[in-house]
């Protein structure tokens, strides 16, 4: 079963920007996957990377060292 | 067979671009429609050809380089979207009908044209570049090495004439993609075409172009993009903004096996080789009866292709016998490069091309030479 604790979802204009984010992540070793992005959430490609909330400073680290292209930060709550 | 017309696409590839290939018809989804992980897996091979395309080409950023079918689509896109009615565009004699005919599509929209020009000997003084900017001048749109000749153009210099007028660079890479080095951020180029079938040894049906951070391309196509259904409009994001519909995932898996192998052999290495035997075969038959040779091939900074004529012969007779009785595979006639052939007054014969790849051998050359002799000797059908 997929895991549902509180987590952190990153949005992007496109899907490349979010495969870059995955990359990214996998070369840093920052947790995470990606996701259909929840019809709540109007914004960006339809493509998430959800990661635990606990890793937001990592991420958004990672966001500004790596130059990645984000279209907004959001944490899921469920 | 023989095969020197890699100038039209090369015919052996790297093993490793027909196994990707292969492995992608049975595996890929379609990026961004689901998330299984066959869908991830085609965007993930997308992206990492977007990657190894970046450092090739010296772009600065993977999500800027936007896939197309090939340099021809990637030159509508460009040119058509970053110029219109009342803007002056510049090209030069040696394009290739996929720069000149969506430049003189721009023209019957509106915009004005002036093309650099080629002397007799086939060559482009590009001081005359100063002379031909005009108020109105928006860009300069121009192939990197001519598909006719095989002469290259100082993209550095270019670089530097285009930013100090505030002008766009567009570069037409399809004969030098692979062989040449370019660097877009040191040569200041704003948007590089390329396709992928030819010196990057990949699939047909993959190109595209890179287009430097801040250049503002108007979508030529729109459609479907699996994301931002609700949008009414092509996203603007690259590389989205310049790619609408399914992508060519296929193709673009063994075009990034193609550039692994690049990357492992080097641009360099294989631009030696292919000199090497452009000169060779320069040499045994420069002095040949009959033959005269166009563009410089003892130039290093050059694209592997030497075009020839043979007096009595028209091009498409000579390139017949030498494929009939030799087996050597040649393209004569006008190669899509009428401005040049006009110059050069060869559009009525047309001329020989023979056209090196990193796969052809010294035999093979030696071979095309001997035919070429033999052919002379015998003298004109």
């Amino acid at each position: 079963m997929t895991e549902r604790t509180p987590r952190l979802l990153v949005t992007f204009a496109t899907t490349t920007a979010a495969l870059a984010m995955e990359q990214a992540c996998r070369e840093e070793g920052v947790p995470g996957r990606l996701i259909p992005v929840p019809g709540s959430i109007r914004a960006g490609c339809g493509m998430g990377w959800a990661a635990p909330a606990e890793q937001r400073e990592a991420v958004e680290a990672l966001v500004i060292r790596r130059r990645l292209a984000v279209d907004g930060i959001y944490e899921l709550r469920r | 067979m023989i095969y020197l017309d890699n100038a039209a696409t090369t015919l052996r590839k790297p093993p490793a671009v027909a196994r990707a290939v292969t492995a992608a018809l049975g595996s890929l989804g379609n990026c961004g429609r689901d998330l299984s992980e066959a869908a991830l897996d085609a965007g993930r091979t997308v992206y990492a050809a977007r990657e190894k395309l970046a450092r090739l080409f010296g772009c600065p950023r993977p999500d800027h380089v936007c896939m197309t079918l090939n340099s021809t689509m990637a030159l509508n896109i460009a040119i058509r979207g970053l110029y219109g009615p009342g803007d002056h565009v510049i090209s030069t004699d040696w394009e290739h009908n996929s720069v000149l005919r969506p430049l003189y599509a721009l023209e019957d929209w509106g915009c004005e044209l002036s093309f650099l020009p080629a002397g007799p000997d086939g060559r482009i003084d590009l001081a005359a570049l100063e002379g031909l900017v005009r108020p109105n001048t928006r860009g300069l749109v121009c192939t990197h090495a001519s598909n006719l000749t095989g002469e290259a153009l100082d993209l550095a210099a270019l670089g530097r004439f285009t930013r100090a007028h505030g002008l766009t660079l567009v570069v037409d890479a399809s004969q030098s993609a692979g062989t040449l080095p370019i660097d877009m951020e040191a040569m200041g180029i704003d948007v590089v075409c390329f396709t992928g079938h030819k010196g990057l040894l990949g699939p047909q049906g993959t190109g595209g172009l890179c287009v430097r951070p801040g250049v503002e391309i108007a979508p030529l196509l729109s459609g479907g993009t699996g994301v931002q259904s609700f949008l009414p409009r092509q996203p603007a994001a690259y590389p989205t903004r310049l790619e609408a519909g399914t992508l060519n995932g296929h193709g673009i898996a063994g075009l990034s096996a193609a550039l692994d192998f690049l990357e492992q052999t080097g641009v360099e290495r294989i631009h030696a080789w292919e000199t090497a035997l452009v000169r060779r075969f320069y040499r045994a038959v420069r002095d040949l009866p009959g033959v005269r040779v166009y563009g410089r091939p003892w130039r290093y900074d050059r694209a592997p292709i030497l075009s020839l004529e043979l007096a009595g012969w028209d091009s498409s007779e000579l390139s017949d016998a030498l494929w009939t009785d030799f087996g050597v595979v040649t393209r004569p006639g006008g190669h899509c490069a009428p401005r040049l052939h006009q110059a050069l007054h060869t559009a009525e014969r047309g001329l020989v091309r023979f056209s090196w790849s990193w796969y052809n051998t010294q035999e093979e050359t030696d071979v095309a030479a001997a035919a070429v002799a033999r052919l002379a000797e015998e003298g004109a059908p």
